[in-house]
């Protein structure tokens, strides 16, 4: 029998080309490309090691926040990222809402901080819930350098790197969520790691929500707007409609009751193009790519 | 579902202006609300490393939240004098950080998978009280917090029967809380509602870390229905047994 080509559909498989194994002994979180092109580094709950691309069989650890006693854990690694243009910064975010910025020069292990960003807690808001709601569940450097931007459950916050002591800005995504904390707890929702993203010239930042809302905050007008990514709600080539969640009293037309919201419907990654208005968000199995409305 | 006044007010304090009758008539007492927060933030703890692959994340997390509202507790003199009570046992801060913590974390260590089961009906495994309800030893899997709890009762009224149970709780959560209820017997069904609340929310809880679905708020903002009044009574009876066996030994 003569073997016979049939065409077919272009089919995509991913095969690793390389595997940098056993370094982690938890979950991993993050990895970041460094600005040299020929490392990179990865981070689990505890340590961050470093990597070079063309060795995938060591690594060096430099960060190491284990302590001795297991029962004397009470804050985790949670997102970490290389500055984009020194090589040898790099910052790190924790469960307990601190950002640290560290100098890899200074030493091998970079046990202490070169910088330490922590915003001090307001008593007004003061629950069993605040901590954990400060959770960082992600943090990056916006593209100059200057800035990083950090989400926890409720903020994304923008710092600037010189000024530890608080962020200069902080964007509500969903406040109304603030009175429904307990019951997020409950069904686990609290524990979502959203992410955040910069546009290519750091003036906007967006950020997933739920029900399969996004938010984008402009930092110059000071503008935002709630778009949806659904197949139901919008069709290809349309422009999104804004969305509004209504918090109480009278709902108007077209506004969603908070008590409406999926949250099943979570938006946790999102991804901005690093020159263009193209933005691309992930809704549970779909993914939605966006783009400014052109002509 | 959860406590019923519970999931309308939460801790931060903030009114919850939705005022149904259920949300105006039974708002439980805040050492109620935060007795429960412990209960419910045991349960998560002991079912993070259930999972095959523990998320320290939020282990860390709860255990936190555990610990804030057991120093809480120890500065109100709550938790004093529940722990005066204890038949030695460790404080529960040291169970938290230690078995739970410890477990989750050298399981991920080991890479192994801890079989939480097992090690659960090793402790229980000399106590017929816990032993024989299949709601206690779920929704009371840490041993500590029941058995103060038991001790309590105790130590409040040895001689009970079915129908003085809920009087000697009310006496002791009087002694407990420094605001008063609105209705007394109102606490009485939020607190035993709670329980079984506890177990449904196990169950729940454990289809939710499978599916990985959250069920909306809308869910818990409906008010109970009469369907699962009905269930709660069994788990009643079970639980006035129980209590009956502990306070009688």
């Amino acid at each position: 029998q003569v073997p016979v080509l049939r065409p077919m559909d272009l089919m995509v498989e991913a095969t690793p080309r390389r595997v940098f194994a056993n370094a982690h002994t938890y979950h991993i979180n993050s990895i970041s490309v460094n600005s040299d092109y020929e490392t990179y580094m990865s981070a689990d709950d505890l340590r961050i090691n470093l990597w070079n691309f063309e060795i995938t069989n060591q690594s060096f650890n430099i960060v190491d926040i284990k302590p001795a006693n297991m029962e004397e854990l009470t804050e985790v690694i949670t997102a970490a990222e290389f500055h984009p243009h020194h090589c040898n910064t790099f910052v790190y975010s924790s469960s307990k809402g601190t950002i640290r910025l560290c100098d890899m020069r200074t030493s091998a292990l970079c046990d202490r901080h070169a910088k330490f960003f922590e915003e001090p807690e307001d008593p007004s808001n003061r629950s069993f819930f605040s901590e954990i709601i400060s959770s960082i569940s992600d943090v990056k450097f916006s593209h100059s350098g200057r800035y990083i931007m950090t989400r926890d459950y409720l903020t994304v916050k923008v710092w600037d790197l010189n000024m530890e002591n608080r962020p200069i800005e902080t964007y509500q995504v969903h406040d109304y969520l603030r009175s429904k904390l307990c019951s997020l707890y409950e069904n686990d929702c609290i524990f979502d790691k959203f992410e955040c993203v910069w546009n290519g010239s750091d003036s906007v930042i967006m950020t997933g929500s739920y029900n399969n809302f996004f938010r984008m905050f402009d930092r110059n007008t000071k503008r935002d707007v709630t778009l949806e990514a659904s197949r139901e709600n919008s069709k290809p080539r349309a422009i999104l409609k804004p969305r509004k969640v209504c918090v109480g009293g009278k709902r108007r037309k077209d506004e969603i009751s908070v008590d409406s919201l999926d949250f099943s419907k979570k938006i946790l990654h999102t991804a901005w193009h690093p020159s263009e208005n193209i933005i691309a968000v992930a809704a549970t199995n779909n993914l939605y790519i966006f783009q400014d409305k052109v002509n | 579902m959860f406590v019923r006044g519970l999931k309308r007010k939460c801790f931060d304090g903030e009114e919850d202006i939705e005022g149904t009758l259920a949300g105006i008539k039974a708002i439980p007492s805040y050492n109620l609300q935060r007795q429960s927060l412990l209960d419910m933030s045991l349960v998560k703890l002991q079912l993070c490393h259930m999972l095959v692959e523990p998320n320290l994340c939020r282990s860390v997390l709860i255990a936190n939240t555990v610990r804030q509202i057991q120093e809480e507790m120890t500065q109100d003199g709550t938790w004093q004098m529940i722990n005066t009570q204890s038949t030695g046992q460790a404080s529960l801060d040291r169970l938290v950080s230690t078995d739970i913590l410890c477990r989750s974390s050298r399981e991920q260590a080991e890479g192994k998978h801890v079989p939480g089961y097992s090690t659960f009906n090793k402790d229980f495994e000399g106590d017929p009280a816990q032993d024989s309800s299949e709601t206690m030893s779920t929704a009371s899997s840490v041993q500590a917090p029941r058995n103060l709890q038991s001790n309590v009762w105790e130590m409040e009224n040895p001689q009970e029967n079915k129908g003085n149970f809920q009087k000697s709780l009310d006496q002791i959560f009087e002694t407990l809380e420094n605001k008063s209820p609105n209705s007394v017997e109102d606490l009485f069904s939020e607190v035993d509602n709670s329980y079984y609340d506890l177990d449904t929310m196990l169950t729940g809880m454990m289809s939710n870390t499978k599916m990985g679905h959250c069920d909306g708020l809308e869910t818990f903002s409906s008010p109970t229905t009469a369907t699962s009044n009905s269930n709660c009574k069994s788990d009643l009876n079970e639980l006035d047994h129980i209590v009956e066996i502990l306070v009688e030994s």
